[in-house]
C-alpha cells in the first residue's frame, strides 16, 4: 500500500513536470535562439543553450530596427484601450448589478451576441467605415475598435466584481444624503479595485495579441502595432532569426507582466466571459 | 405603486420631480456610453456587412458598389476553395476542441490535489494562455522549421519522420502544425475553467464514497463526471464556435498553405478581404459563416431542450 501510494505520488509529480516542460519549452526555445550569436545559430542547430549566449540581437532590435516604434504603438493601443473599457465597464457593469431597468433583458442579450459571432465578418465593413473619417491607418481607430469589442466581456466581468459587494454599504451612503454617483464614485468603485486591476490586465492582454484588425486597418510603420511590424518583419528578412526572436522576447515582457498581475483573478474572468479565450 | 399613490397628498415625502426623472434614467445613462459603443462599431458594421454580401464591393475598383443580388453565392457554390476550407475547419476545430479538453481535463484533475509548490506550478502551466496569439503562431512556426527549430530534428530521431523537413509545407501535415499550436495555447483555458468546477465538488462526497468501498475510477465515474458535465457541455459549445473562428494562428504559421490544405473558412474570409480587397464576396462568405454557427447553435439549443424533457 505504500509503495503504490509513494508510486502515484512520483507519477503524479512527473504528469505535473511534463505539462510544465510543454508549457514552457517553445518560450524557452525563443529565448534561446535570442540570445544565441549568428555564427553559431546554423553549427549548434538544436543544442539546448548555446555554448556563447550574446545578447547582440535585442541590442540590434533595440537600437536599429523599427521595434521600439511598434512597441510604442502597441503601448499606447492596448493601454487607452485599458483604460476606456474599465471605465466604460465599470459604469454598465455596475448598472447590470444594481438597477433593474426596461431594456436590461435586451442589453445583456446583445453583449452575449457580441460574444458569439465571428468578428472576422467585421473586417470588411469596418474598414469602410473607418476609411472616410480617416481612421485607419491611425492609433485612434484601432483604439475605437478594440474598444467595443472589448467592452461587453469587461461588462460581465465588473458586474460580477460589483455582485460581491454588499449593497447595504451604499444604501447606507445614500441615507446620509449622497447620490447614488457619488455612493459608487466614493464607497465601491475602491472596493473593487482588484476587480478593476484584473479587467485592466484582461483587456490590455487582449488588445495587445488582436492580430485581424491590426493587419487590416494598419500599412505603415509608422502606426504598426508588434504585431503587424513582426509579420512584416518575418515576410521581409525572414532569414534573421536571432534578431526576430529577440523582438519576440521583447512583445512577451508585457503581456506575462500582466499575466502575473491577473493570475488570481483568472478563474473569475474565464467563468464571465466563457466565451473569450 | 399602490404605496407610492397614497402618498400623492403628501408633497413633502415625495421626491421632487428632477430627481424622479434623474433616478429614472440612472440605469441608462451608466450603459449608454457602452451600449452606442457597442451599436456603433458592432451593429451597424454587421448590418453593412450582410448587405455588403448581395453588392459588388471592391475596394481598388472606384466603379464598384452595386447591387449584383445573389451572383456572390453562385459564384460560392461553385468554389472548391471554399468547400475545402469549410472541411478544413470541421478538422481544425474538431481536432484542437478534443486535445485541449482532453488534456485540459487531465491538467486540472493534477492540479485539484494539493501538493508543494502547487501556486507556483499553476502560474506556468497556465503561462501559454498569456501569450499573444501572433506570437505564439510564430513560437511554433520556428519550432517546427528545420533551420532553427529542434522538432523536425527529434521526429526524425525518433523514427516518425523520414527526414527532418518542415511539416507546415507539407500538404498531408501542415495542418497538424497549427492544431498543436491551438493545444498548446488553449489547454490553459480549458484547465482552469474545469478546475474551478472541481474545486466547487463538495469533499465530503469522496470520503463517504471511499468508506462505501468505491475505488478511484468508481469515485471519478459517479461523482466527478456527473458533477463536471454541465461546465464541460457549455466549455465544450462555446469554444467550439470560437475555435472555428479562430484564425489568428493560420495566418502567422501557414497562410492557409501549402495549396489551400489548412485554410479555414475564417482565414478564407480574411485573405479575401486583406490580399484581394474583394469585400463582397467575403462577406457572402461571412454570412455564410455566421448562418452555419446559427444552425449549430440551435441544433444545441434544442438537444438541451430534448435532453431536459427525457429526464
Amino acid at each position: 500500500m505504500r509503495a503504490k501510494q509513494a508510486f502515484l505520488t512520483i507519477a503524479h509529480r512527473l504528469a505535473i513536470l511534463a505539462y510544465i516542460a510543454f508549457a514552457l519549452f517553445p518560450l524557452f526555445w525563443l529565448l534561446k535562439v535570442a540570445v544565441t550569436p549568428n555564427d553559431l545559430l546554423y553549427s549548434e542547430g538544436i543544442r539546448l543553450w548555446p555554448s556563447r549566449a550574446s545578447l547582440e540581437h535585442f541590442d540590434f532590435v533595440l537600437r536599429h530596427s523599427a521595434f521600439p516604434v511598434f512597441f510604442r504603438n502597441s503601448l499606447i493601443v492596448s493601454g487607452s484601450t485599458a483604460v476606456i473599457v474599465t471605465i466604460l465597464a465599470s459604469l454598465s457593469g455596475y448598472a447590470l448589478s444594481r438597477f433593474r431597468f426596461r431594456g436590461k433583458y435586451w442589453l445583456v442579450t446583445l453583449m452575449l451576441l457580441t460574444q458569439m459571432f465571428p468578428l472576422v465578418m467585421l473586417v470588411a465593413p469596418i474598414f469602410k467605415i473607418l476609411s472616410p473619417l480617416g481612421l485607419t491607418n491611425s492609433l485612434t481607430g484601432l483604439v475605437v475598435v478594440y474598444t467595443a469589442f472589448n467592452v461587453p466581456f469587461a461588462t460581465f466581468l465588473m458586474q460580477s466584481f460589483f455582485d460581491g459587494i454588499p449593497k447595504d454599504l451604499e444604501e447606507a451612503a445614500m441615507i446620509d444624503g449622497a447620490t447614488q454617483f457619488v455612493a459608487f464614485r466614493q464607497i465601491i468603485l475602491p472596493l473593487t479595485l482588484p476587480g478593476i486591476a484584473a479587467t485592466l490586465g484582461f483587456v490590455f492582454t487582449a488588445a495587445w495579441s488582436e492580430l485581424l484588425f491590426s493587419l487590416m486597418l494598419i500599412s505603415g510603420n509608422a502606426q504598426a502595432t508588434f504585431p503587424v511590424g513582426l509579420l512584416s518583419f518575418v515576410s521581409k528578412f525572414s532569414v534573421d532569426f536571432g534578431q526576430m526572436m529577440a523582438a519576440g522576447v521583447l512583445a512577451l515582457i508585457p503581456a506575462c507582466l500582466f499575466f502575473l498581475l491577473i493570475q488570481r483573478y483568472l478563474v473569475q474572468g474565464l467563468t464571465a466571459g466563457a466565451v473569450k479565450g | 405603486m399602490a404605496y407610492a399613490a397614497r402618498h400623492d397628498g403628501l408633497p413633502a415625502t415625495r421626491p421632487p420631480l428632477m430627481k424622479r426623472i434623474a433616478d429614472a434614467s440612472a440605469p441608462y445613462l451608466y450603459t449608454a456610453p457602452a451600449l452606442i459603443l457597442i451599436v456603433t462599431v458592432m451593429l451597424v458594421p454587421l448590418v453593412l456587412g450582410i448587405s455588403y454580401a448581395f453588392r459588388d464591393i471592391q475596394l481598388l475598383n472606384p466603379f464598384s458598389g452595386g447591387f449584383v443580388g445573389l451572383d456572390h453565392f453562385r459564384a460560392l457554390a461553385q468554389d472548391q476553395a471554399f468547400f475545402r476550407s469549410l472541411r478544413n475547419t470541421l478538422w481544425w476545430t474538431g481536432a484542437s476542441v478534443f486535445l485541449q479538453f482532453a488534456f485540459g481535463l487531465i491538467l486540472a484533475l493534477l492540479l485539484d490535489k494539493p501538493f508543494p509548490g502547487r501556486a507556483i506550478a499553476q502560474a506556468l502551466v497556465f503561462l501559454p494562455w498569456a501569450v499573444p496569439s501572433f506570437l505564439a503562431g510564430l513560437n511554433w512556426a520556428w519550432l517546427f522549421n528545420p533551420v532553427v527549430g529542434p522538432l523536425p530534428h527529434w521526429l526524425f530521431a525518433l523514427g516518425i519522420m523520414s527526414q527532418p523537413t518542415n511539416i507546415l509545407s507539407d500538404p498531408q501535415l501542415a495542418m497538424w502544425g497549427p492544431i498543436v499550436a491551438n493545444i498548446w495555447w488553449g489547454i490553459p483555458f480549458f484547465a482552469i475553467t474545469l478546475l474551478a468546477a472541481l474545486q466547487a465538488i463538495p469533499r465530503d462526497l469522496y470520503e463517504a464514497a471511499s468508506i462505501d468501498g468505491a475505488g478511484p475510477l468508481q469515485r471519478f465515474l459517479s461523482i466527478t463526471l456527473p458533477f463536471l458535465a454541465p461546465t464541460i457541455a457549455i466549455t465544450i459549445l462555446l469554444r467550439t464556435v470560437w475555435i472555428s473562428n479562430f484564425a489568428d494562428l493560420i495566418i502567422v504559421m501557414t497562410n492557409g498553405g501549402p495549396a489551400d490544405r489548412t485554410q479555414i473558412v475564417a482565414s478564407y474570409i480574411f485573405t479575401q478581404a486583406f490580399k484581394r480587397l474583394d469585400f463582397g464576396y467575403a462577406s457572402a462568405i461571412a454570412l455564410v459563416l455566421l448562418a452555419l454557427l446559427l444552425a449549430y447553435s440551435l441544433l444545441i439549443v434544442i438537444l438541451r431542450q430534448w435532453l431536459l424533457s427525457k429526464d
